[in-house]
């Protein structure tokens, strides 16, 4: 994909600060993801510079990214992205797995953030006895664990209906408030006016 | 460096899988377990075959002498060939190559043997004390026939097994007169025969050659001879050898294949050797058969596996799984189940050929045909690493291809 010449991303002058609220707004084709992708580590880009956390971020090599990734960044997906086979509290541990927590202790920690969201009560269920808003409550209490500085957030409302839709909004703008930097892609505009800075895309520039 | 939390991590990922777990499982037991079944079974074909040899000398033959084929310089077809004591010399001088060599013959016409009121019918057959170095019989008690029995023309006799059920039963033999054609003997020994080949071996009462051509009227006859080349000769060239001297002694046609017959254990064994060797290839080919399906069933389900954690894979690495970590994941998944259930169907196949050989035992069966199945346990070893390492590898090349894509394009797959 990066060999051939394809410009999708034609000049993005872009900073975010830290503790923002930020989101991305544009059909697809736009961009959107491309940028989210190099944003969080999962692409790489052919020109420009990026800047994460004062770390200049190019050509890491996949050890490097998937450190980076896990100690600096956090995923909230449409679909969840939930391990099926793990528990509730299992899958929030995860991310300390790679960081070498022993089982223990990144299972209290992993309860910890369950709490924080509501769902201590729901520790030992698997994603599958869940609602789709308690799911994204686990993945988002997921990317908080390792304690990251930006999250990530692509279309987090995608597939909740609108009430629940509201409910995670405002868990992300409480977990914003925090201090931790927040950039949500949507092609809603409800979920987008509800963040402090919409930055609109289209044909890979922003307008 | 042994990761407890690592080693959790892949046993509760294995118990959360049960049906790829048990699947994987099942194709590595089965054909670990068929492997070393097969191979016990051409094992236990071989030492059967080999045990109907039983103590033959290496390399034994026997020749005797039947009715001339072919006219040769002015005597009709159809002379019966006697041999003699001068043959017997003769060869022994004449034929360096011989090792052992005896003469014997049999006692021919109607007649009984009996101790006391117990009679029965038996062969009797004069023979030397060589004999037995070429045939190798079993003494269990007393002694065979010796020299001095042969130059006193001694009348003694050795009993085969079944003689001594008939004449004796329980009675013990060793010492005790028997009467043959109207002539006593005195038994100095019972003889044991490693996989008789019938009853005419159990059957048979040996007494001295020479004492038989005496008493029973068979001056100078002697019907066939025992004999063992060294070891360095071909035993084909030999027998060849020893026919033609004969024939030559005889006037008897060096191209008549009738008048002079051999029996040439080197050429039987040559024979089954030939068998064995087909039976190995063809356990062989079907042992590697098996492995290469057992290889191939792995591979398969570790490609569906890693397949159908694409998505898993994608969320791991967007977590921060490094490549390095999701690649020892399944590679080290792999080599669990398939040396666990490798070691289960080895385990199991040796369990099996073990009661086989046990019930065999236990149940006295001899079949000539099967004996003691054993599997050599290095090969059944290697045969297991074999597929642990190929079950790694073939777990590896997709787990690596899956740890370099891109996370979101992992994701997408649903």
């Amino acid at each position: 994909m990066p060999t051939s010449s394809l410009h999708v991303l034609k000049g993005i002058n872009l900073d975010i600060e830290k503790g923002e609220l930020v989101s991305f707004m544009g059909s697809s084709g736009s961009g959107k993801s491309t940028l989210l992708n190099i944003l969080g580590i999962l692409d790489d880009y052919d020109s420009g510079e990026y800047f994460l956390n004062n770390t200049f971020i190019k050509n890491l090599s996949q050890t490097q990214a998937a450190h980076y990734r896990n100690r600096f960044l956090g995923f909230v997906f449409q679909s969840f992205n939930l391990l099926p086979f793990k528990n509730a509290m299992e899958n929030v541990a995860l991310p300390l797995y790679y960081q070498n927590v022993r089982r223990k202790e990144r299972n209290k920690i992993a309860l910890e953030y369950l709490d924080k969201v509501g769902l201590l009560n729901w520790a030992e269920h698997t994603p599958a006895e869940m609602s789709g808003g308690q799911k994204q409550r686990v993945a988002i209490a997921r990317s908080l664990i390792s304690n990251p500085k930006v999250i990530l957030a692509d279309e987090p409302t995608g597939a909740l209906d609108s009430q629940t839709s509201l409910e995670v909004m405002n868990l992300l703008k409480e977990i914003n408030k925090t201090g931790i930097t927040m950039i949500i892609v949507t092609h809603e505009n409800e979920i987008a006016q509800m963040t402090n800075r919409i930055i609109r895309l289209k044909d890979g520039l922003i307008i | 460096m042994f990761d407890l939390d690592k080693w959790q991590e892949i046993y509760l990922t294995m118990r959360k899988h049960m049906l790829r777990t048990v699947l994987t499982a099942f194709g590595v037991f089965w054909g670990i377990f068929m492997l070393v079944l097969l191979l016990g079974a051409g094992r236990g074909l071989e030492n059967g075959v080999k045990s109907m040899f039983g103590n033959l000398a290496k390399n034994s033959m026997f020749v005797w002498g039947r009715k001339t084929a072919i006219p040769y310089k002015g005597i009709k077809a159809g002379k019966t060939v006697y041999f003699t004591n001068e043959d017997l010399k003769s060869i022994k001088k004449e034929i360096p190559e011989v090792l052992h060599l005896a003469g014997g013959t049999a006692l021919t016409g109607d007649y009984i043997v009996s101790y006391k009121t117990n009679n029965g019918s038996f062969p009797v057959g004069g023979d030397m004390p060589e004999m037995n170095d070429v045939r190798g019989l079993l003494i269990p008690e007393g002694r065979f026939i010796n020299q001095i029995d042969i130059n006193e023309k001694r009348k003694v006799a050795v009993l085969g097994p079944r003689v001594v059920e008939v004449l004796f039963g329980k009675e013990d033999p060793i010492g005790k007169y028997i009467k043959i054609k109207g002539v006593f003997f005195q038994v100095v020994g019972v003889f044991y025969i490693d996989n008789a080949e019938g009853r005419n071996e159990v059957e048979k009462i040996y007494i001295p050659l020479s004492t038989l051509q005496h008493v029973f009227n068979a001056p100078n006859r002697i019907s066939s001879f025992s004999l063992a080349p060294h070891e360095q000769y071909d035993p084909e060239e030999v027998e060849k050898k020893v026919k033609l001297h004969l024939a030559n002694r005889h006037k008897v046609s060096p191209e008549d294949r009738s008048a002079i017959s051999a029996w040439n254990s080197g050429r039987e064994s040559k024979r089954v050797q030939g068998l064995f060797t087909g039976i190995t290839i063809f356990v062989w080919f079907v042992s590697v058969g098996t492995i290469i399906a057992g290889i191939v069933g792995v591979g398969n389900i570790m490609l569906i596996i890693v397949k159908e954690r694409t998505k898993e894979i994608g969320i791991r690495k967007a977590l921060g799984a490094t490549p390095g970590s999701i690649i020892s994941l399944i590679v080290q998944e792999s080599i669990v189940i398939t040396s666990v259930s490798g070691y289960i169907g080895l385990v199991a196949g040796v369990g099996i050929l073990e009661l086989i050989k046990y019930s065999m035992k236990a149940s006295q069966v001899k079949n000539p045909y099967f004996d003691n199945p054993e599997i050599d346990i290095t090969i059944a070893l290697i045969a297991t690493v074999i597929l642990v390492v190929t079950g790694a590898l073939a777990g590896l090349f997709p787990a690596m291809r899956a740890a370099s894509i891109n996370p979101i394009e992992a994701l997408k797959d649903e």
